[in-house]
């Protein structure tokens, strides 16, 4: 088995904020991330692919339809959008790094051709970033 | 869903390597520019890996000031601007990289319960770099 892992990038709003909390409280658990009229990220994403590589190509996996599924399912849903109002899971679950890897996730699985998802790591910013395996 | 969160300090400490299990020739030999005896320094980077499942409620693993200030008091306050040499952990043993990946490790495990600490990567410089522990998923990165 190998890894191949492709990058992309998009640039995104965001805010934190639990409805279910008072104004205080969200303001003492998420502090500057707190603010409503949000912020953003540069977000660099990788995702990693699993597989045999085939051996008439050579490849695991084809890069242009990688390219394509990431492009189609993440950053032409994410890039330049705010999380929180424009993109659907965002709606309940706070868009935190961890929970862009997970919605990540499950945008991308099962719709690589020939390959598994191994992995998907979501950067906020070059020291901070999250990993999901798809692991429950 | 368990998910696992990454964060990156950076702190600049000086060291030399040098034991007195060999001579000093054996020294300079194995060592070689870092056996110099007046040591050199190097801006480490000390990656800390949590994980664990993702609060429904914070959409976190852990709060992320929590694992700062922990790591903050017990890493980077501990060797930033320091001769790790000097440490009373690197007493008894060579303060190479893999050595001060596995103290950090030590340090943060007996520290941190907020979640559970997966790993510690510490960059020596860009070229070089050094995990603790070696388990699970990430080992298969």
């Amino acid at each position: 088995m190998i890894l191949l892992t492709r990058k992309a990038e998009f640039s995104a709003s965001h805010y934190y904020w639990n409805e279910a909390w008072s104004a205080e409280e969200n303001e003492r658990v998420f502090g500057k991330c707190a603010n409503k009229n949000g912020h953003g990220h540069n977000y660099t994403l990788e995702v990693t692919v699993a597989g045999e590589v085939d051996a008439a190509s050579g490849f695991v996996v084809d890069l242009k339809q990688l390219k394509d599924v990431m492009e189609r399912e993440v950053v032409g849903v994410y890039d330049h959008r705010h999380l929180n109002k424009e993109v659907s899971e965002f709606a309940k679950a706070i868009p935190t790094t961890e929970n862009i890897a997970i919605a990540v996730w499950k945008r991308l699985e099962g719709k690589i051709p020939g390959a598994k998802l191994h992995r998907v790591r979501v950067y906020e910013m070059v020291d901070l970033f999250a990993d999901y395996y798809g692991e429950p | 869903m368990k998910a696992y969160l990454s964060r990156r300090y950076r702190l600049s400490a000086s060291h030399r390597l040098n034991t007195g299990a060999f001579t000093e020739d054996q020294n300079r030999t194995v060592y070689g520019k870092c056996n110099n005896p007046h040591g050199h320094g190097h801006n480490y980077v000390i990656e800390v890996t949590v994980g664990g499942p993702v609060n429904a409620e914070t959409g976190m693993i852990c709060d992320l000031g929590d694992l700062d200030a922990c790591v903050r008091k017990e890493v980077v306050d501990r060797f930033d601007h320091t001769n790790l040499n000097l440490d009373p952990l690197f007493q008894d043993r060579v303060p190479t990289t893999e050595n001060l990946c596995m103290e950090a490790y030590r340090l943060l495990a007996g520290a941190f319960s907020n979640a559970e600490l997966v790993r510690v990567r510490v960059e020596e410089t860009g070229n070089n770099s050094f995990e603790y522990p070696v388990n699970g998923l990430f080992a298969e990165r």
